[in-house]
């Protein structure tokens, strides 16, 4: 049995007069790939940022590898929704960030592991939107660590290359099985990459549900569809209208 | 559909006016349609030219008044970006000097003159001074707007890949308001040369404003024709050298 390696205790955080999580609990464990979905505002980013330290609580816990989080954190590497890279470093300067020491070989390395090595000289402008996208998750795995935390990185890309990218993350997390939390809108994405899917609604975790799929998973697959219309069917709050759902899904 | 110009064109469209209009002036002396007490021909003030640098005076107007912008661009532009840097980053630094130099920067720095004659008389001091005022506000200004201005979510992706203190400002906010600097820096350029230009003009013993001034006594058009156009050349060098490291350390922008 893995360690449990994230221990989130009755999480609550607001700002101003607005209460954003109020009562989180949840325990991720080592090697876990967790997907939080909830509808846009229900504070999914929030709780991410939260775990990457860069925001602070108001009250509960967050322990991570059995310490208390009180400042940045340190072990685990964000991905941001909109990439965020340094327009005025090339690709190669991009995943160097933060590294020391000889770390063109390791960068290179990691542009390798996401298909880039080619364009390691180029100016992130000259990038498309997915091959941006895959620098920065170049840029968060070249240091290792021990927590990735992906806040929609998917979330502006089409539709084929998002399936691209989801089982590029796929085949990269089994390699090394790094504990990952993914936020996502997408339903059909969170049930193909991840081990777990969080559902949050007005602050609180409504859902918890283990995906028992092998990987690689076929969306295709009957059990496939049936996760993801189950959740889907919890998030809009109905337990079964088919013709709903089909509006939904769109 | 404009065709593109290359190489030879491309250098030398851009002087295509400028060498007309000095083609057509020259013609019209020659006729005497410009008499050359209103305006001297061009290779009259060619001339001009020519004998001022044999006898050497106009090296020593020339490199006066350039050690008088450098030196005063160097001085105003220095505790202009330092200012902005500081009030840009710090909180407490903004609420201390902002309103106030927000309130000096309304003041026309020219005015001062009758003051800056008083302080300093008219030697290098208030020309030094003057410029020095005039080209901090712009810098000030672009690098405290540059710095303000840089995207949050960059430093935040900084701080988050273990970015602080001064790896945080070289790797992230001062390139992010370059930019920013670089336009305050090619603007306050300008200020530079205007100013120098008035204060030589007004107040001085040398330098090539006081070259222009003092031809005037003698009705020596060719010279101030001279100085006028010393001037816009230098302003263009100027120009050329501020592109120049725009084009340099901006590349990434285009
Ligand atoms: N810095 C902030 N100051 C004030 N309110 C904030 C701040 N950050 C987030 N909020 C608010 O907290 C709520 C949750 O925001 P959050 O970004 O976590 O939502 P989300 O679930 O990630 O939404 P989306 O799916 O649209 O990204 C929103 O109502 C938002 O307005
Ligand atoms: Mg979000």
């Amino acid at each position: 049995m893995e360690q449990i390696t994230i221990k989130i205790e009755d999480l609550q955080k607001s700002y101003n007069q607005l209460t954003v999580l109020d009562g989180i609990n949840l325990d991720i464990r080592e090697g876990e790939f967790v997907a939080i979905v909830g509808k846009s505002g229900c504070g999914k980013s929030t709780l991410l940022r939260l775990l990457a330290g860069l925001e602070t609580y108001d009250h509960g816990n967050i322990t991570i590898q059995g310490k208390k989080l009180t400042s940045l954190n340190r072990q685990a590497r964000i991905m941001f929704q909109d990439g965020r890279l340094l327009p005025w470093k090339r690709v190669i300067d991009n995943i160097g960030i933060g590294l020391s020491g000889n770390w063109r070989p390791r960068a290179l390395e990691a542009l390798k592991n996401v298909g880039l090595e080619d364009r390691c000289d180029d100016w992130p402008s000259k990038l498309s939107g997915g091959q941006k996208q895959r620098v920065a998750l170049a840029r968060a795995l070249v240091h290792e660590p021990d927590f990735l935390l992906l806040d929609e990185p998917l979330g502006a890309l089409d539709a084929l290359t998002r399936i691209e990218m989801q089982s590029l993350i796929e085949s990269l997390w089994s390699r090394k099985e790094i504990t990952s939390v993914l936020v996502t809108h997408d339903v059909e994405e969170a049930v193909a990459v991840a081990d777990r899917v969080i559902l949050i609604e007005e602050g609180k975790i409504v859902l918890n549900k283990v995906i028992a799929l092998s990987r690689p998973r076929v969306r295709t697959h009957q059990a496939f569809s049936v996760y993801v219309e189950e959740i889907l069917d919890r998030i809009m709050g109905r337990s079964n209208d088919s013709d709903l759902r089909l509006v939904s899904k769109r | 559909m404009t065709p593109t110009l290359k190489g030879f064109g491309r250098q030398f469209t851009p002087w295509a006016i400028p060498s007309l209009i000095l083609l057509s002036w020259q013609i019209l002396s020659w006729q005497g349609v410009i008499p050359s007490r209103i305006l001297p021909a061009p290779t009259a003030v060619f001339q001009a030219g020519v004998t001022l640098l044999s006898t050497g005076e106009l090296y020593d107007h020339i490199s006066i008044s350039l050690w008088r912008a450098l030196a005063g661009f160097l001085i105003g532009g220095l505790i202009g970006f330092l200012l902005g840097l500081f009030n840009g980053i710090s909180r407490i630094s903004e609420l201390l000097f902002d309103t106030s130099i927000q309130m000096l920067r309304n003041i026309p720095h020219l005015a001062l003159i009758p003051l800056v004659i008083l302080w300093f008389g008219i030697d290098e001091m208030s020309k030094i001074f003057l410029v020095a005022l005039g080209v901090l506000f712009p810098i000030y200004i672009n690098t405290y707007h540059g710095i303000k201005s840089v995207d949050k979510g960059l430093i935040e992706m900084g701080r988050a890949y273990g970015l602080r203190g001064a790896k945080l400002f070289f790797v992230i906010i001062f390139p992010g308001a370059l930019s920013s600097i670089l336009v305050g820096v090619r603007f306050s350029l300008g200020v530079m040369w205007l100013t120098l230009i008035v204060a030589e003009t007004i107040s001085a013993h040398s330098g090539i404003g006081y070259m222009a001034m003092n031809a005037r006594e003698f009705m020596q058009m060719d010279v101030i024709v001279l100085a006028i156009v010393l001037y816009a050349l230098f302003g263009k060098l100027s120009d050329v050298i501020a592109r120049y490291f725009e084009n340099k350390w901006l590349r990434w922008n285009n």
